[in-house]
């Protein structure tokens, strides 16, 4: 589903990516954890093309997007993004939010896409949230609205960028629950978290990078025990 | 000293007229600044280089010029350099458009740039093209950050408009200096003619304020 080849990323003289390959197969759930500053978000942006490689290549379904030739928003009307501090857009109710892209950018139905959007609501817990303002909602909620509105895309990958980072500790777990929801059912998931436990529970791999470089590509189970690089080891150490 | 404030009563229909006339100008050149101030707004940060100078001296010669002096040349060197005899209010309602939406589009381009950059990245990464990302994302966004300042500028084009008199307008402050003309008394009419331009002015900020809470309705 998605393979990325070699990907280099600089951010002036900032070398942040350096180097790095992964594959992600369909319906895979991959965890990418590593320490602030290790070019996580980078990675993950650089899949939707929120940031362009400054060099290296990312194919999705065998699609090279980083090549002059691909349409842009066309890659990223499959890609949903859940960002840190959700994003949703403020001067919009939670309906208005979730059909948005769907009417607009898709081009459905109105009613269709408020229907599928009812749909969702309801799966994430928050129907009868849907003509408030997003000023309306905790964060948690928020955090769930922006994430049924990513599904409104009907996308085949989804990446979170701590979707919880920014959540007061009893919002945690509704999030991470509807999160563990979606996981393995068949869409693809890349889920950037400082939430150990979380990982280690939903992730099929471990995805450990450090100072722009994928140290460890691996199942929960061996990361968590026997992680092979030092680094890593020092990492686990002080977040367990 | 006396005052002959009854006497002004027989001009009252001039008065209405110059109110009615101030009204429409500066609706007008409310209007017209704002959608072009919007454009140039949209210039400014749409990173066209081109089109970013013409917005950039467009914005520094309105604003680094006295606004009579705009007036003057669009009013009399309009005929001179086209053939169209161009009206006074046509004139003026232009200046003023066009002299607004320089200073309309600062305040517009400041809001757009303090937009959340998440949601530039949200709209994109649900693959909102750039225009209506722009439209329907930012801009309404934008234009919340800076309605107090969109409502000062109309408020000011209120007061300003009095300089349109200056090309023979038969705005409020016009009326007035007729009724001088007539009657040889400056006090009474002009008295009349600052309090109108002051209720006029608090009837603004008044609606004014409803429009900013009805705005904010959504916080
Ligand atoms: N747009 C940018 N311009 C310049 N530097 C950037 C930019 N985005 C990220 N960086 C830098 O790149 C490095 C990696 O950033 P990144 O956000 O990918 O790290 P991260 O692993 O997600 O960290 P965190 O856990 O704190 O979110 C950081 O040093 C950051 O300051
Ligand atoms: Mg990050």
């Amino acid at each position: 589903m998605i393979r990325v080849e070699n990907i280099y990323k600089k951010f002036g003289n900032l070398e942040v990516l350096k180097g790095i390959s992964l594959e992600i197969k369909k319906g895979e759930v991959v965890g990418i954890i590593g320490p602030s500053g290790s070019g996580k978000s980078t990675l993950l942006r650089c899949i939707n093309l929120l940031e362009y490689p400054t060099s290296g290549k990312i194919y999705i379904k065998d699609t090279d997007i980083t090549s002059s030739k691909v349409d842009v928003l066309q890659v990223r009307q499959n890609i949903g993004m859940v960002f840190q501090h959700f994003n949703l857009f403020p001067h919009m109710t939670v309906m208005e939010n979730m059909v948005y892209a769907p009417v607009k950018v898709k081009k459905l139905q109105k009613a269709q896409a408020e229907k599928t959007a009812m749909e969702l609501l309801a799966r994430v817990g928050l129907q009868d949230k849907a003509n408030e303002y997003p000023g309306k909602l905790s964060g948690g909620q928020k955090q769930r609205v922006a994430i049924a509105r990513s599904l409104a895309m009907e996308p085949e990958i989804m990446l979170f960028d701590e979707p919880t980072s920014a959540l007061d500790p009893e919002m945690v777990k509704e999030v991470l629950q509807v999160i563990k929801s979606l996981a393995h059912t068949g869409i693809t998931m890349a889920l950037v978290t400082h939430e150990m436990a979380f990982a280690r529970e939903v992730a099929d791999r471990i995805c450990f990078l450090d100072e722009g470089k994928l140290l460890e590509n691996t199942t929960p189970a061996e990361f968590f025990s026997s992680p092979k690089s030092e680094r890593a080891r020092h990492f686990l150490e002080k977040m367990l | 000293m006396k005052l002959y404030f009854a006497q002004m009563g027989q001009y009252l229909p001039v008065i209405f007229n110059g109110i009615s006339v101030t009204l429409k100008f500066t609706l007008f050149s409310t209007l017209a600044g704002f959608l072009w101030g919007t454009v140039l707004a949209l210039i400014k940060v749409s990173r066209v280089k081109p089109l970013e100078w013409f917005a950039r001296i467009y914005t520094s010669i309105f604003r680094g010029t006295p606004l009579l002096v705009q007036l003057f040349l669009v009013y009399f060197a309009t005929p001179q350099l086209t053939g169209y005899s161009i009206t006074s209010l046509q004139a003026s309602i232009l200046t003023f458009g066009l002299n607004s939406a320089a200073y309309i589009s600062e305040a517009l381009r400041g809001g757009i740039v303090s937009v959340d950059r998440g949601q530039y990245e949200a709209a994109m990464a649900l693959g909102v093209p750039y225009r209506q990302m722009m439209f329907d994302i930012i801009f309404p966004q934008a234009l919340k950050h800076v309605l107090p300042a969109l409502v000062n500028e109309s408020i000011a084009l209120l007061k300003e408009s009095s300089l349109v008199a200056m090309i023979g307008v038969t705005d409020i402050l016009r009326g007035a200096q007729m009724i001088q003309n007539i009657t040889y008394r400056a006090f009474e009419p002009l008295i009349i003619a600052a309090a109108i331009y002051y209720v006029l002015v608090m009837i603004l900020t008044m609606l004014a304020n409803r429009l900013e809470r009805w705005v904010r309705r959504s916080d």
